[in-house]
């Protein structure tokens, strides 16, 4: 049993907080039907209820991978620990095998040689220049050449097996719950889901996890033995090293709103509100940090990270310590940066809605200006809030890659789609071309931003009153909030 | 129209001296000149007399806002902020940490950046208004459907892989133009093709989706009613009509972006090797170039506020009823 010390890094503590935020306030909406409306809509929608399933797998990774701990590495005669400076997440002891398999260098997906020749002494003590065999890749095989294909399809085959086995069985256990829930025979219920006749489309959620199960058990399997998506350059394994991206994109994604939020919501509904040299004074700041070209800011902001961190070294106790505290500090500034468009947005419905009869009721009545803020403005722009935030996310994960690739990104030893990216575009020029590492990331990026977006669009639709009352599937990838406003033109 | 532009003018003044000061706060208080001179010099081992040097050289050596050892005005002058902050206001950029003059630099630079830059706006915009008016043409058939997924689809996949994928596909598979360069003159032309294309397509999934939503939106209203009512055909109520009355988001959107074409795009240029702004800016930060960092954060400014006076005034032209008063 290895022995372990938690750890907490910022990123961590703040993941969480947001996460409890979300639980509290997920049963505060439980209980209100008019605030659980909207929410069915989303779950209401095929695309919302695919891409809610896709999220989910991409939280669950994250997640686990931010419960941080360092490994003891001996425990000393004198009875005194020492635990080691690597900082593991319970990710990276679940993954241990893509962890701890390193090759030399580059070798390509499913490999069992590795991709740059070396000198290899033979038995007889002749030397011969070629590809030598992998550390961990394919080991297992004797005569890698014959073995490996049917190796290979015994490994898929016994996946998919495994996947439908898998799935049947969840699948079977959360028909027959909600079977009862909605208190309709389990067989009845069963060709409701499939034929999808029921309010809330399960089968697309079913097929949705068949189709992660159906790809993700097989690629499961084949990493025990093989490097599935290749090496790189210094030998590991490019599938570990997209898993770990993705707690990288989350924390940007969702760290970077809870700094945005309470900016642009405070400063946009008090100078909606209030007008006045407040509203002056709001509208300056917002129009000042939005002229500042956003990516030259936060280039400058790192920089000055970068010179604090080397100027004080010794406030960090590890390089992992270090590297959240640079995305810690990116996600702040990246909220310093975005906040602008959502206050706008805020800024203008606040000035329609403090016209509305029943706040001047409220005025009339001698009702404090606080209180209108929070019992009346404030719940009649939470949709717009929401809706900003689950647009921003895509646009932020696809914002860290281009980041990471100017060299202002995450720290470099963090693992992440923008230091894959950055890394393996030097092998461009490479003949034969490495083309794993880009396609690995490339593709889970694709992923992650796609059902972002699907995600985004059904609760856009879902919270959008104008919407509706328009046309509600004429409109539905309509991108409306994204962009200013009307009111600011004038 | 006179008034209204100097008052705008003065009004872009305050937010300028904002910006200025932002930028101020970020490279000298945060951070004070020493640490980056060590920055510079290599973090251990480095001694006072090496730091002085380097502050001296580059003009870091004086106070931050006042000067008490120096007379008169100078107490003001003899300063950072006013010899590295104020001195921007008079587009006096000083020069870069390895010596070179950052404003002769930006002249030189301003033109490859804008032969990738201008070109990608202009055709993109003809592209992408052209494919949304296609779309709404079609709209509630399948072809809509299908354009709007393939718009979601393109808006998820990020700029590096159309940048990668463009230079694999076109210069290392096909051999159909080289892989990053510039020439001048006509021989730019071979160099600036695929960055031009990259720059449409990439910006094509979020571009078409915003500017459909703003068609359909006008589609809706009574006046397209009518329009179809006297018995126009639907291209001409779409080109003659929609657009027209569409016009005034999609200015707002559109020519903002204009001046700010001046500073090229970071990512383009560096990928493809383009000696523009962009990648100048890219250079500066890699190297940890303060002055010309500044100079940038400054330029960018400038040219965003030049961009909402131009938005403004774009308003009259296409719409009657506005004047700026």
């Amino acid at each position: 049993m290895m022995s372990l010390k938690p750890l907490l890094l910022w990123t961590d503590v703040l993941l969480g907080l947001l996460i409890l935020g979300g639980l509290i306030l997920a049963g505060f909406i439980r209980r209100r039907r008019h605030l659980r409306a909207p929410w069915q809509r989303v779950m209401q929608s095929k695309s919302g209820m695919v891409s809610l399933v896709i999220l989910s797998f991409f939280l669950g990774i994250g997640l686990l991978d931010s419960i941080h701990f360092r490994p003891l590495v001996d425990s000393g005669k004198s009875g005194t620990k020492a635990y080691g400076v690597e900082v593991l997440s319970l990710l990276d002891l679940m993954i241990a095998p893509l962890r701890q398999r390193p090759e030399k260098t580059y070798s390509a997906p499913l490999a069992t040689h590795l991709y740059a020749k070396e000198t290899i002494e033979l038995a007889d003590g002749r030397q011969v220049r070629t590809f030598p065999r992998l550390v961990y890749g394919g080991a297992h095989l004797n005569k890698p050449e014959d073995e490996k294909a049917a190796d290979v399809i015994r490994r898929v085959l016994a996946g998919l097996g495994l996947a439908v086995i898998l799935w049947a069985i969840v699948a079977g256990v959360w028909l027959w719950y909600l079977s009862r829930r909605h208190q309709v025979g389990f067989q009845n219920w069963v060709m409701m889901v499939f034929r999808g006749r029921t309010p809330v489309p399960w089968n697309a959620a079913l097929f949705t996890s068949l189709a992660l199960l159906l790809a993700g058990v097989p690629a499961a399997l084949m990493s025990v033995k093989y490097h599935l998506l290749g090496t790189d350059k210094v030998g590991q394994d490019v599938l570990y090293l997209a898993l770990k991206s993705i707690r990288t994109g989350l924390v940007i994604g969702t760290l970077t709103t809870l700094v945005l939020l309470p900016l642009a919501v405070l400063f946009g509904i008090m100078a909606g509100y209030f007008r006045g040299w407040i509203d002056d004074l709001v509208q300056y700041i917002y129009t000042t940090f939005h002229s500042i070209p956003a990516v030259l800011l936060i280039a400058a902001a790192v920089l000055m990270t970068q010179v604090y961190m080397d100027t004080h070294p010794s406030l960090f106790e590890t390089v992992n310590a270090r590297a959240d505290f640079r995305l810690l500090f990116l996600c702040l500034i990246l909220g310093m940066t975005s906040w602008t468009g959502l206050c706008r947005l805020l800024r203008g419905e606040a000035l329609k809605l403090r016209e509305m009869e029943y706040i001047q009721a409220a005025q009339a009545f001698g009702v404090s200006d606080f209180r209108i803020i929070i019992r009346h403005i404030l719940p009649n722009v939470m949709h717009i809030v929401l809706i900003s935030m689950v647009m921003d996310f895509s646009g932020l994960v696809l914002a860290e890659a281009v980041l990471s690739y100017v060299g202002v990104g995450v720290d470099p030893s963090m693992i992440s789609f923008g230091t894959m990216i950055n890394s393996a575009r030097m092998e461009m020029a490479r003949e034969p071309m490495v083309w794993w590492s880009l396609a690995a990331a490339f593709s889970f990026m694709f992923l992650m931003v796609l059902s972002a977006n699907l995600f985004a669009d059904a609760v856009r639709d879902a919270f959008d009153p104008r919407i509706q009352t328009l046309s509600g599937k004429l409109n539905l990838f309509g991108r409306k909030i994204a962009k200013e406003t009307e009111e600011d033109q004038k | 129209m006179v008034n209204y532009l100097i008052r705008r003018l003065l009004y872009a003044l305050p937010i300028l001296i904002g910006v200025n000061l932002v930028t101020f706060a970020l490279f000298f208080v945060v951070n004070t000149p020493d640490d980056m001179a060590r920055i510079h010099l290599g973090v251990k081992r480095v001694t006072p007399q090496a730091i002085a040097k380097w502050k001296e050289e580059r003009g870091y050596d004086k106070p931050l806002l006042v000067n008490k050892t120096a007379p008169g005005t100078a107490k003001v002058t003899e300063t950072i902020f006013f010899q590295k902050s104020v001195k921007l206001f008079a587009f006096n950029f000083g020069k870069a940490d390895d010596g070179r003059d950052i404003a002769y630099e930006i002249k030189k630079r301003m033109g490859p950046s804008l032969a990738v830059a201008l070109p990608v706006f202009l055709l993109g915009l003809l592209w992408t208004i052209s494919f949304a008016l296609m779309m709404v043409f079609f709209r509630s058939t399948y072809l809509d459907v299908w354009g709007v997924v393939l718009c979601v689809g393109m808006m998820s996949i990020s700029s590096l892989f159309y940048i990668i994928g463009g230079q694999y596909l076109m210069s290392k598979l096909w051999n159909l133009v080289p892989i990053s360069g510039f020439g001048d003159g006509p021989a730019a032309l071979k160099f600036l093709i695929l960055p031009i294309l990259v720059g449409v397509i990439s910006g094509m999934g979020a571009g078409v989706r915003w500017y459909r939503t703003i068609f359909l939106e006008e589609i809706g209203k009574e006046y397209v009613r009518t329009a179809r009512a006297k018995g126009l055909s639907e291209l001409r109520v779409l080109f003659k009509h929609v657009l027209q009355n569409a016009m005034i988001p999609i200015l707002t959107g559109a020519v903002v972006v204009i001046p700010l074409l001046f500073m090229g795009s970071l990512i383009t240029e560096s990928f493809f090797g383009i000696p523009g702004l962009g990648s100048y800016t890219i250079e500066a930060i890699s190297s940890q170039d303060f002055a010309v960092v500044r100079a940038m954060v400054f330029l960018g400014s400038v040219l965003y506020i030049i961009g909402l006076i131009l938005t403004d005034l774009s308003y009259t032209l296409v719409d009657p009823r506005i004047r700026l008063e």
